[in-house]
Protein backbone atom coordinates (compact mmCIF):
# COMPACT_ATOMS: atom_id res chain seq x y z
CA UNK A 1 0.00 0.00 0.00
CA UNK A 2 1.56 3.26 -1.03
CA UNK A 3 1.13 6.45 0.92
CA UNK A 4 -0.67 9.03 -1.24
CA UNK A 5 -0.43 12.21 0.85
CA UNK A 6 2.35 14.81 0.65
CA UNK A 7 5.47 13.60 2.45
CA UNK A 8 7.85 16.00 4.23
CA UNK A 9 11.34 16.36 2.82
CA UNK A 10 13.72 16.89 5.77
CA UNK A 11 16.25 19.69 5.46
CA UNK A 12 19.61 20.11 7.13
CA UNK A 13 18.24 21.99 10.11
CA UNK A 14 15.23 19.69 10.54
CA UNK A 15 16.96 16.29 10.08
CA UNK A 16 17.18 15.82 13.85
CA UNK A 17 13.48 16.61 14.33
CA UNK A 18 12.49 13.92 11.82
CA UNK A 19 15.03 11.39 13.13
CA UNK A 20 13.62 11.79 16.63
CA UNK A 21 10.02 11.59 15.37
CA UNK A 22 10.93 8.24 13.83
CA UNK A 23 11.97 7.15 17.34
CA UNK A 24 8.57 8.40 18.57
CA UNK A 25 9.95 11.45 20.34
CA UNK A 26 9.03 15.09 19.81
CA UNK A 27 11.95 17.50 19.96
CA UNK A 28 12.01 21.30 19.80
CA UNK A 29 14.62 23.99 19.40
CA UNK A 30 15.24 26.30 22.31
CA UNK A 31 16.90 29.72 22.35
CA UNK A 32 19.55 29.84 25.05
CA UNK A 33 19.46 33.65 25.21
CA UNK A 34 15.82 34.02 26.24
CA UNK A 35 15.17 30.35 27.16
CA UNK A 36 12.13 30.20 24.85
CA UNK A 37 11.35 27.01 23.00
CA UNK A 38 10.21 27.55 19.41
CA UNK A 39 8.69 25.74 16.49
CA UNK A 40 9.53 24.98 13.67
CA UNK A 41 13.22 24.07 14.02
CA UNK A 42 15.67 26.71 12.86
CA UNK A 43 19.39 26.91 13.64
CA UNK A 44 19.05 30.63 14.38
CA UNK A 45 16.27 31.49 16.81
CA UNK A 46 13.40 33.71 15.60
CA UNK A 47 12.99 35.35 19.04
CA UNK A 48 16.52 36.75 19.54
CA UNK A 49 18.03 35.88 16.15
CA UNK A 50 20.66 34.04 18.15
CA UNK A 51 22.89 31.15 17.09
CA UNK A 52 23.07 30.02 20.72
CA UNK A 53 20.33 27.40 20.51
CA UNK A 54 19.85 23.79 21.58
CA UNK A 55 17.48 20.85 21.11
CA UNK A 56 15.11 19.84 23.92
CA UNK A 57 12.70 16.94 24.16
CA UNK A 58 9.06 17.99 24.46
CA UNK A 59 6.80 16.31 27.02
CA UNK A 60 4.29 15.49 24.30
CA UNK A 61 1.50 17.16 26.26
CA UNK A 62 -0.46 19.93 24.57
CA UNK A 63 -3.75 21.81 24.54
CA UNK A 64 -6.08 22.26 21.61
CA UNK A 65 -5.66 25.89 20.51
CA UNK A 66 -7.94 25.79 17.47
CA UNK A 67 -9.05 23.44 14.71
CA UNK A 68 -11.13 22.91 11.60
CA UNK A 69 -13.00 19.84 10.42
CA UNK A 70 -12.21 19.21 6.77
CA UNK A 71 -15.17 17.87 4.78
CA UNK A 72 -13.92 18.53 1.26
CA UNK A 73 -10.61 16.76 0.61
CA UNK A 74 -8.00 19.28 -0.56
CA UNK A 75 -5.85 16.63 -2.28
CA UNK A 76 -6.46 13.13 -3.68
CA UNK A 77 -4.51 11.57 -0.81
CA UNK A 78 -7.07 12.77 1.75
CA UNK A 79 -10.25 11.55 0.04
CA UNK A 80 -10.66 8.53 2.33
CA UNK A 81 -9.95 10.60 5.45
CA UNK A 82 -12.75 13.17 5.38
CA UNK A 83 -13.99 14.38 7.72
CA UNK A 84 -10.66 14.88 9.46
CA UNK A 85 -9.33 17.44 11.91
CA UNK A 86 -6.68 20.03 11.12
CA UNK A 87 -5.56 21.57 14.39
CA UNK A 88 -3.14 24.00 15.91
CA UNK A 89 -2.00 22.74 19.30
CA UNK A 90 -0.08 24.59 21.96
CA UNK A 91 2.67 22.43 23.40
CA UNK A 92 3.32 22.42 27.14
CA UNK A 93 6.67 24.11 26.37
CA UNK A 94 4.85 27.04 24.70
CA UNK A 95 5.20 26.78 20.92
CA UNK A 96 2.25 26.09 18.65
CA UNK A 97 2.31 23.59 15.82
CA UNK A 98 -0.01 22.43 13.06
CA UNK A 99 -1.10 18.81 13.30
CA UNK A 100 -4.06 16.43 13.11
CA UNK A 101 -6.22 15.30 16.01
CA UNK A 102 -6.69 11.53 15.78
CA UNK A 103 -10.35 10.98 16.66
CA UNK A 104 -13.20 8.95 15.15
CA UNK A 105 -16.12 10.82 13.54
CA UNK A 106 -15.01 14.32 14.56
CA UNK A 107 -17.65 16.86 15.57
CA UNK A 108 -17.35 20.27 17.24
CA UNK A 109 -18.86 18.71 20.39
CA UNK A 110 -15.94 16.29 20.68
CA UNK A 111 -13.38 19.02 20.18
CA UNK A 112 -13.26 21.56 22.98
CA UNK A 113 -10.74 24.40 22.79
CA UNK A 114 -8.07 23.94 25.51
CA UNK A 115 -8.81 20.21 25.91
CA UNK A 116 -5.68 18.27 26.93
CA UNK A 117 -3.93 16.25 24.25
CA UNK A 118 -0.98 13.94 23.97
CA UNK A 119 1.32 13.22 21.08
CA UNK A 120 1.01 10.03 19.05
CA UNK A 121 3.22 8.99 16.16
CA UNK A 122 2.08 7.99 12.69
CA UNK A 123 4.77 6.19 10.72
CA UNK A 124 3.93 7.02 7.10
CA UNK A 125 7.09 5.75 5.33
CA UNK A 126 10.31 4.01 6.33
CA UNK A 127 11.86 7.46 6.74
CA UNK A 128 9.09 9.69 8.01
CA UNK A 129 6.90 9.59 11.11
CA UNK A 130 4.38 12.40 11.66
CA UNK A 131 3.68 13.61 15.20
CA UNK A 132 -0.09 13.84 15.69
CA UNK A 133 -2.23 14.34 18.78
CA UNK A 134 -5.13 12.58 20.48
CA UNK A 135 -7.30 13.49 23.46
CA UNK A 136 -5.55 12.58 26.71
CA UNK B 1 7.87 60.85 5.35
CA UNK B 2 7.35 62.69 2.07
CA UNK B 3 3.77 63.77 1.44
CA UNK B 4 2.80 61.82 -1.69
CA UNK B 5 -0.92 62.60 -1.68
CA UNK B 6 -2.32 63.05 -5.19
CA UNK B 7 1.06 62.66 -6.86
CA UNK B 8 -0.26 59.68 -8.84
CA UNK B 9 -3.67 58.61 -10.12
CA UNK B 10 -5.33 55.49 -11.46
CA UNK B 11 -6.51 56.39 -14.96
CA UNK B 12 -7.63 53.08 -16.43
CA UNK B 13 -9.21 49.85 -15.19
CA UNK B 14 -10.89 46.78 -16.68
CA UNK B 15 -11.38 43.04 -16.56
CA UNK B 16 -10.34 40.56 -19.24
CA UNK B 17 -12.85 40.12 -22.09
CA UNK B 18 -14.84 37.37 -20.35
CA UNK B 19 -14.75 36.33 -16.73
CA UNK B 20 -16.41 33.52 -14.78
CA UNK B 21 -16.08 30.18 -16.53
CA UNK B 22 -13.75 30.67 -19.47
CA UNK B 23 -12.33 27.38 -20.75
CA UNK B 24 -9.31 27.46 -23.08
CA UNK B 25 -7.82 30.76 -21.97
CA UNK B 26 -4.48 30.78 -20.20
CA UNK B 27 -3.49 32.96 -17.28
CA UNK B 28 -1.41 35.19 -19.55
CA UNK B 29 -4.31 35.67 -21.96
CA UNK B 30 -6.36 37.05 -19.11
CA UNK B 31 -3.47 39.38 -18.20
CA UNK B 32 -3.13 40.62 -21.76
CA UNK B 33 -6.83 41.17 -22.43
CA UNK B 34 -7.24 43.06 -19.17
CA UNK B 35 -4.15 45.17 -19.97
CA UNK B 36 -5.52 45.95 -23.42
CA UNK B 37 -8.87 46.99 -22.00
CA UNK B 38 -7.47 49.03 -19.11
CA UNK B 39 -5.14 50.95 -21.43
CA UNK B 40 -8.08 51.68 -23.71
CA UNK B 41 -10.04 52.94 -20.69
CA UNK B 42 -7.07 55.23 -19.92
CA UNK B 43 -6.66 56.47 -23.47
CA UNK B 44 -3.09 55.16 -23.48
CA UNK B 45 -1.30 52.46 -25.47
CA UNK B 46 1.16 49.72 -24.56
CA UNK B 47 3.89 51.94 -26.09
CA UNK B 48 3.39 54.36 -23.17
CA UNK B 49 3.91 51.70 -20.51
CA UNK B 50 7.31 51.77 -18.83
CA UNK B 51 6.52 50.32 -15.39
CA UNK B 52 5.25 46.74 -15.11
CA UNK B 53 3.83 45.05 -12.02
CA UNK B 54 2.26 41.67 -11.42
CA UNK B 55 2.02 38.69 -9.07
CA UNK B 56 1.42 35.01 -9.78
CA UNK B 57 3.81 35.01 -12.73
CA UNK B 58 7.08 36.85 -13.16
CA UNK B 59 7.13 40.20 -14.94
CA UNK B 60 9.83 38.49 -17.07
CA UNK B 61 7.19 36.17 -18.46
CA UNK B 62 4.58 38.90 -18.69
CA UNK B 63 6.74 41.56 -20.39
CA UNK B 64 7.87 39.09 -23.04
CA UNK B 65 4.25 38.12 -23.74
CA UNK B 66 3.17 41.78 -23.91
CA UNK B 67 6.21 42.75 -25.99
CA UNK B 68 7.60 45.52 -23.79
CA UNK B 69 10.89 46.47 -22.12
CA UNK B 70 9.94 48.11 -18.84
CA UNK B 71 12.26 50.56 -17.09
CA UNK B 72 10.76 49.53 -13.76
CA UNK B 73 9.78 45.95 -12.94
CA UNK B 74 8.13 44.55 -9.80
CA UNK B 75 6.91 40.99 -9.16
CA UNK B 76 6.00 41.50 -5.52
CA UNK B 77 3.90 38.39 -4.84
CA UNK B 78 2.48 38.16 -1.33
CA UNK B 79 -0.88 36.63 -2.22
CA UNK B 80 -4.11 38.30 -3.24
CA UNK B 81 -3.17 41.58 -1.56
CA UNK B 82 -0.25 42.03 -3.99
CA UNK B 83 -2.24 44.16 -6.41
CA UNK B 84 -3.14 46.61 -3.64
CA UNK B 85 0.50 46.77 -2.57
CA UNK B 86 1.52 47.42 -6.20
CA UNK B 87 -0.32 50.75 -5.97
CA UNK B 88 2.10 51.86 -3.24
CA UNK B 89 5.10 50.57 -5.17
CA UNK B 90 3.99 52.33 -8.34
CA UNK B 91 3.50 55.52 -6.35
CA UNK B 92 7.09 55.31 -5.10
CA UNK B 93 8.54 54.41 -8.50
CA UNK B 94 6.71 57.19 -10.33
CA UNK B 95 7.73 59.75 -7.73
CA UNK B 96 11.35 58.58 -8.00
CA UNK B 97 11.20 59.00 -11.77
CA UNK B 98 11.77 55.33 -12.61
CA UNK B 99 8.61 55.21 -14.72
CA UNK B 100 5.60 57.37 -15.46
CA UNK B 101 3.00 54.94 -16.82
CA UNK B 102 2.67 51.87 -14.63
CA UNK B 103 0.63 48.87 -15.73
CA UNK B 104 -0.50 46.36 -13.11
CA UNK B 105 -2.07 43.14 -14.35
CA UNK B 106 -3.61 39.95 -13.03
CA UNK B 107 -4.84 36.83 -14.80
CA UNK B 108 -5.76 33.47 -13.41
CA UNK B 109 -7.74 30.63 -14.91
CA UNK B 110 -8.58 29.55 -11.39
CA UNK B 111 -11.61 27.50 -12.39
CA UNK B 112 -10.54 26.00 -15.68
CA UNK B 113 -6.79 25.52 -15.24
CA UNK B 114 -6.84 24.58 -11.57
CA UNK B 115 -3.11 25.16 -11.55
CA UNK B 116 -1.56 27.04 -8.67
CA UNK B 117 2.09 27.93 -8.36
CA UNK B 118 3.85 24.97 -6.78
CA UNK B 119 5.65 25.26 -3.46
CA UNK B 120 9.28 24.53 -2.79
CA UNK B 121 9.78 21.30 -0.83
CA UNK B 122 12.52 22.89 1.24
CA UNK B 123 10.18 25.55 2.64
CA UNK B 124 8.69 25.05 6.12
CA UNK B 125 5.10 24.66 4.87
CA UNK B 126 5.68 21.40 2.96
CA UNK B 127 7.34 19.94 6.05
CA UNK B 128 5.19 21.16 8.90
CA UNK B 129 1.70 21.93 7.57
CA UNK B 130 0.99 20.36 4.18
CA UNK B 131 1.49 16.72 5.32
CA UNK B 132 -1.39 17.23 7.77
CA UNK B 133 -3.75 18.38 5.04
CA UNK B 134 -3.24 22.12 5.42
CA UNK B 135 -3.72 22.61 1.70
CA UNK B 136 -5.67 25.55 0.32
CA UNK B 137 -7.26 28.60 1.82
CA UNK B 138 -10.54 27.09 3.16
CA UNK B 139 -8.58 24.85 5.52
CA UNK B 140 -6.08 27.48 6.61
CA UNK B 141 -8.66 30.19 7.25
CA UNK B 142 -11.04 27.81 9.03
CA UNK B 143 -8.74 27.32 12.00
CA UNK B 144 -8.47 31.10 12.41
CA UNK B 145 -12.25 31.48 12.28
CA UNK B 146 -12.68 28.72 14.87
CA UNK B 147 -10.34 30.52 17.28
CA UNK B 148 -12.25 33.78 16.76
CA UNK B 149 -15.53 31.95 17.51
CA UNK B 150 -14.01 30.57 20.70
CA UNK B 151 -13.02 34.05 21.86
CA UNK B 152 -16.17 35.92 20.85
CA UNK B 153 -19.05 33.43 20.83
CA UNK B 154 -19.92 30.88 18.18
CA UNK B 155 -23.57 31.82 17.58
CA UNK B 156 -23.07 35.55 17.17
CA UNK B 157 -20.01 35.03 14.96
CA UNK B 158 -21.96 32.57 12.82
CA UNK B 159 -24.70 35.17 12.44
CA UNK B 160 -22.12 37.80 11.43
CA UNK B 161 -20.67 35.48 8.81
CA UNK B 162 -24.16 34.84 7.41
CA UNK B 163 -24.88 38.59 7.28
CA UNK B 164 -21.75 39.16 5.18
CA UNK B 165 -22.51 36.31 2.76
CA UNK B 166 -26.07 37.47 2.16
CA UNK B 167 -25.34 41.21 1.95
CA UNK B 168 -22.57 40.53 -0.57
CA UNK B 169 -24.88 38.37 -2.70
CA UNK B 170 -27.39 41.23 -2.84
CA UNK B 171 -24.70 43.49 -4.33
CA UNK B 172 -23.80 40.79 -6.88
CA UNK B 173 -27.41 40.77 -8.04
CA UNK B 174 -26.84 44.38 -9.16
CA UNK B 175 -23.63 43.61 -11.08
CA UNK B 176 -24.08 42.21 -14.61
CA UNK B 177 -20.57 40.70 -14.46
CA UNK B 178 -21.18 38.76 -11.25
CA UNK B 179 -20.91 34.97 -11.32
CA UNK B 180 -23.41 34.09 -8.56
CA UNK B 181 -26.70 35.99 -8.62
CA UNK B 182 -29.27 33.57 -7.18
CA UNK B 183 -31.20 34.77 -4.14
CA UNK B 184 -29.60 33.65 -0.87
CA UNK B 185 -31.65 33.47 2.33
CA UNK B 186 -30.33 32.88 5.84
CA UNK B 187 -31.66 29.32 5.56
CA UNK B 188 -29.78 28.84 2.28
CA UNK B 189 -26.62 29.99 4.04
CA UNK B 190 -27.05 27.67 7.03
CA UNK B 191 -28.07 24.74 4.82
CA UNK B 192 -25.10 25.01 2.47
CA UNK B 193 -22.68 22.13 2.78
CA UNK B 194 -19.62 22.07 4.98
CA UNK B 195 -16.32 22.68 3.23
CA UNK B 196 -14.05 22.97 6.22
CA UNK B 197 -15.94 23.46 9.46
CA UNK B 198 -16.69 26.19 10.59
CA UNK B 199 -16.99 27.21 6.92
CA UNK B 200 -20.09 26.45 4.91
CA UNK B 201 -19.83 26.61 1.13
CA UNK B 202 -21.32 30.12 1.34
CA UNK B 203 -18.55 31.30 3.64
CA UNK B 204 -16.05 30.65 0.86
CA UNK B 205 -15.14 32.77 -2.14
CA UNK B 206 -15.77 31.58 -5.67
CA UNK B 207 -13.21 29.96 -7.92
CA UNK B 208 -13.49 31.61 -11.34
CA UNK B 209 -11.40 32.47 -14.38
CA UNK B 210 -10.67 36.17 -14.63
CA UNK B 211 -8.13 38.86 -15.35
CA UNK B 212 -7.96 42.50 -14.37
CA UNK B 213 -5.63 45.43 -14.86
CA UNK B 214 -5.21 49.06 -13.95
CA UNK B 215 -2.98 51.88 -15.12
CA UNK B 216 -1.37 54.39 -12.74
CA UNK B 217 0.37 57.51 -13.89
CA UNK B 218 1.82 60.79 -12.64
CA UNK B 219 -0.42 63.72 -11.74
CA UNK B 220 1.01 65.52 -14.76
CA UNK B 221 -0.02 62.81 -17.23
CA UNK B 222 -3.29 62.13 -15.43
CA UNK B 223 -4.52 65.56 -16.51
CA UNK B 224 -4.70 64.30 -20.10
CA UNK B 225 -6.46 61.04 -19.28
CA UNK B 226 -9.79 60.20 -20.89
CA UNK B 227 -11.63 59.95 -17.59
CA UNK B 228 -11.41 61.73 -14.28
CA UNK B 229 -8.30 60.73 -12.34
CA UNK B 230 -8.74 58.61 -9.24
CA UNK B 231 -6.07 59.90 -6.89
CA UNK B 232 -3.99 57.78 -4.56
CA UNK B 233 -3.97 59.51 -1.18
CA UNK B 234 -2.07 57.02 0.94
CA UNK B 235 -1.00 53.41 1.11
CA UNK B 236 0.68 50.95 3.46
CA UNK B 237 1.68 47.27 3.45
CA UNK B 238 2.91 44.55 5.79
CA UNK B 239 2.92 40.83 6.64
CA UNK B 240 3.52 38.94 9.87
CA UNK B 241 3.66 35.21 8.98
CA UNK B 242 3.31 32.77 6.11
CA UNK B 243 1.99 29.50 7.61
CA UNK B 244 -1.30 29.87 9.47
CA UNK B 245 0.13 28.01 12.48
CA UNK B 246 2.70 30.80 12.82
CA UNK B 247 0.17 33.65 12.84
CA UNK B 248 0.82 35.71 15.99
CA UNK B 249 -2.90 36.35 16.64
CA UNK B 250 -5.40 34.35 14.58
CA UNK B 251 -8.07 37.01 15.21
CA UNK B 252 -6.15 40.08 13.95
CA UNK B 253 -4.40 40.73 10.66
CA UNK B 254 -1.65 43.26 9.98
CA UNK B 255 -4.39 45.56 8.72
CA UNK B 256 -4.10 46.72 12.34
CA UNK B 257 -0.92 48.47 11.15
CA UNK B 258 -1.55 49.11 7.47
CA UNK B 259 -5.03 50.60 8.03
CA UNK B 260 -3.94 53.36 10.43
CA UNK B 261 -0.73 54.00 8.44
CA UNK B 262 -2.57 54.39 5.12
CA UNK B 263 -5.18 56.68 6.69
CA UNK B 264 -2.53 58.79 8.36
CA UNK B 265 -0.57 59.15 5.10
CA UNK B 266 -3.83 60.06 3.35
CA UNK B 267 -4.78 62.55 6.07
CA UNK B 268 -8.21 60.98 6.58
CA UNK B 269 -10.11 59.15 9.33
CA UNK B 270 -12.73 56.40 9.26
CA UNK B 271 -15.56 58.95 9.24
CA UNK B 272 -14.30 60.57 6.03
CA UNK B 273 -14.49 57.34 4.01
CA UNK B 274 -17.58 56.75 1.85
CA UNK B 275 -17.11 53.11 0.95
CA UNK B 276 -14.84 50.18 1.68
CA UNK B 277 -13.52 47.35 -0.45
CA UNK B 278 -12.56 44.58 1.97
CA UNK B 279 -11.03 41.40 0.55
CA UNK B 280 -13.67 38.72 1.20
CA UNK B 281 -11.85 35.47 0.58
CA UNK B 282 -14.11 34.18 3.35
CA UNK B 283 -16.87 35.77 5.38
CA UNK B 284 -14.52 35.57 8.34
CA UNK B 285 -11.85 37.59 6.50
CA UNK B 286 -14.27 40.53 6.45
CA UNK B 287 -15.00 40.32 10.19
CA UNK B 288 -11.37 40.21 11.26
CA UNK B 289 -10.39 42.88 8.74
CA UNK B 290 -13.05 45.39 9.84
CA UNK B 291 -11.76 45.03 13.41
CA UNK B 292 -8.11 45.14 12.43
CA UNK B 293 -8.72 48.32 10.43
CA UNK B 294 -10.28 49.90 13.51
CA UNK B 295 -13.86 50.18 12.26
CA UNK B 296 -14.84 48.46 15.51
CA UNK B 297 -13.19 46.81 18.47
CA UNK B 298 -12.01 43.19 18.81
CA UNK B 299 -14.99 40.83 18.68
CA UNK B 300 -17.42 43.60 17.65
CA UNK B 301 -17.58 42.94 13.90
CA UNK B 302 -20.61 40.61 14.12
CA UNK B 303 -22.53 43.55 15.61
CA UNK B 304 -21.02 46.00 13.13
CA UNK B 305 -22.40 44.05 10.13
CA UNK B 306 -25.72 43.12 11.79
CA UNK B 307 -29.11 43.74 10.14
CA UNK B 308 -27.67 43.75 6.62
CA UNK B 309 -25.80 46.97 7.29
CA UNK B 310 -23.38 46.28 4.41
CA UNK B 311 -26.09 45.36 1.87
CA UNK B 312 -27.49 47.72 -0.79
CA UNK B 313 -29.36 50.46 1.07
CA UNK B 314 -27.42 49.84 4.29
CA UNK B 315 -25.37 52.60 5.88
CA UNK B 316 -21.95 50.96 5.38
CA UNK B 317 -21.26 50.44 1.68
CA UNK B 318 -18.85 47.54 1.26
CA UNK B 319 -17.85 45.20 -1.57
CA UNK B 320 -20.39 46.69 -3.94
CA UNK B 321 -19.26 44.47 -6.85
CA UNK B 322 -20.56 41.39 -5.06
CA UNK B 323 -17.05 40.62 -3.84
CA UNK B 324 -14.98 37.49 -4.01
CA UNK B 325 -17.95 35.69 -2.47
CA UNK B 326 -20.36 36.31 -5.36
CA UNK B 327 -18.88 38.43 -8.21
CA UNK B 328 -15.59 36.80 -9.12
CA UNK B 329 -12.56 35.25 -7.43
CA UNK B 330 -9.87 33.85 -9.66
CA UNK B 331 -7.39 33.06 -6.91
CA UNK B 332 -5.64 36.35 -6.17
CA UNK B 333 -8.67 38.60 -6.01
CA UNK B 334 -7.10 41.90 -4.85
CA UNK B 335 -7.02 43.31 -8.37
CA UNK B 336 -10.82 43.39 -8.51
CA UNK B 337 -11.08 45.49 -5.35
CA UNK B 338 -9.21 48.22 -7.23
CA UNK B 339 -11.44 47.94 -10.29
CA UNK B 340 -14.62 48.37 -8.25
CA UNK B 341 -13.20 51.21 -6.14
CA UNK B 342 -12.23 53.18 -9.26
CA UNK B 343 -15.58 52.57 -10.96
CA UNK B 344 -17.52 53.66 -7.89
CA UNK B 345 -15.44 56.83 -7.52
CA UNK B 346 -15.97 57.61 -11.22
CA UNK B 347 -19.71 56.99 -10.89
CA UNK B 348 -19.80 54.14 -13.43
CA UNK B 349 -21.58 51.47 -11.41
CA UNK B 350 -25.12 51.73 -12.73
CA UNK B 351 -27.69 50.07 -10.48
CA UNK B 352 -25.21 49.51 -7.69
CA UNK B 353 -23.71 53.03 -7.76
CA UNK B 354 -23.24 54.70 -4.37
CA UNK B 355 -24.33 58.32 -4.33
CA UNK B 356 -21.39 60.62 -5.09
CA UNK B 357 -18.58 58.90 -3.20
CA UNK B 358 -15.34 60.85 -2.76
CA UNK B 359 -13.16 58.51 -0.72
CA UNK B 360 -12.73 54.74 -0.82
CA UNK B 361 -10.65 52.50 1.43
CA UNK B 362 -9.30 49.28 -0.07
CA UNK B 363 -7.86 46.51 2.05
CA UNK B 364 -6.34 43.45 0.40
CA UNK B 365 -5.42 40.33 2.34
CA UNK B 366 -3.02 37.70 1.01
CA UNK B 367 -1.64 34.27 1.82
CA UNK B 368 -3.17 32.72 4.94
CA UNK B 369 -4.31 36.03 6.47
CA UNK B 370 -0.59 36.77 6.09
CA UNK B 371 -0.21 40.06 4.24
CA UNK B 372 -2.30 43.19 3.91
CA UNK B 373 -2.18 46.28 1.77
CA UNK B 374 -4.41 49.24 2.54
CA UNK B 375 -4.91 52.09 0.08
CA UNK B 376 -7.06 55.21 0.17
CA UNK B 377 -8.36 56.47 -3.19
CA UNK B 378 -10.16 59.74 -3.87
CA UNK B 379 -11.75 61.86 -6.57
CA UNK B 380 -11.92 65.66 -6.65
Amino acid sequence: MSYKKPIPVPQGESDYYWEKAKEEELWLRKCNECQEAYFYPRDISPCCFSKDTSWIQASGRAKLFTYGIVHRAPHAGFVDDVPFVTAIVQLEEGPKMATNIVIDDPTPEKLQIDMPLEVVFDSITDEITLPKFKPE
Amino acid sequence: MTDLRKTVAIVGVDESDEIGKVPNKSNLQHHAEAAHNALQDAGLSMKNVNGLFTAGTSTLNLAEYLGIEPSFTDTTAVGGSSFIIHIAHAMAAINAGYCDVALVTHGEAGRSARSRAGGNDSDPGPQFEVPYGYIGAPINYAVAARRYMHQYGEDRVRQGMAEVAIATRKWAQLNPKAYMKDDMSFDDYHDSRWISWPFHLFDCCLVTDAGGAYVITSAERAKDAKKKPVWVLGAAESHDHNMISQMPDLTRTVAKNTGPAAMQRAGVTHDDIDLAMIYDSFTYTVLTTLESLGYCGPGEAPDFVANQRTAPGGDFAMNTSGGGLSYTHSGMYGMFLVLEAVRQLRGECGQRQIKDPKLCLINGTGGSLSSTGTTILAVD
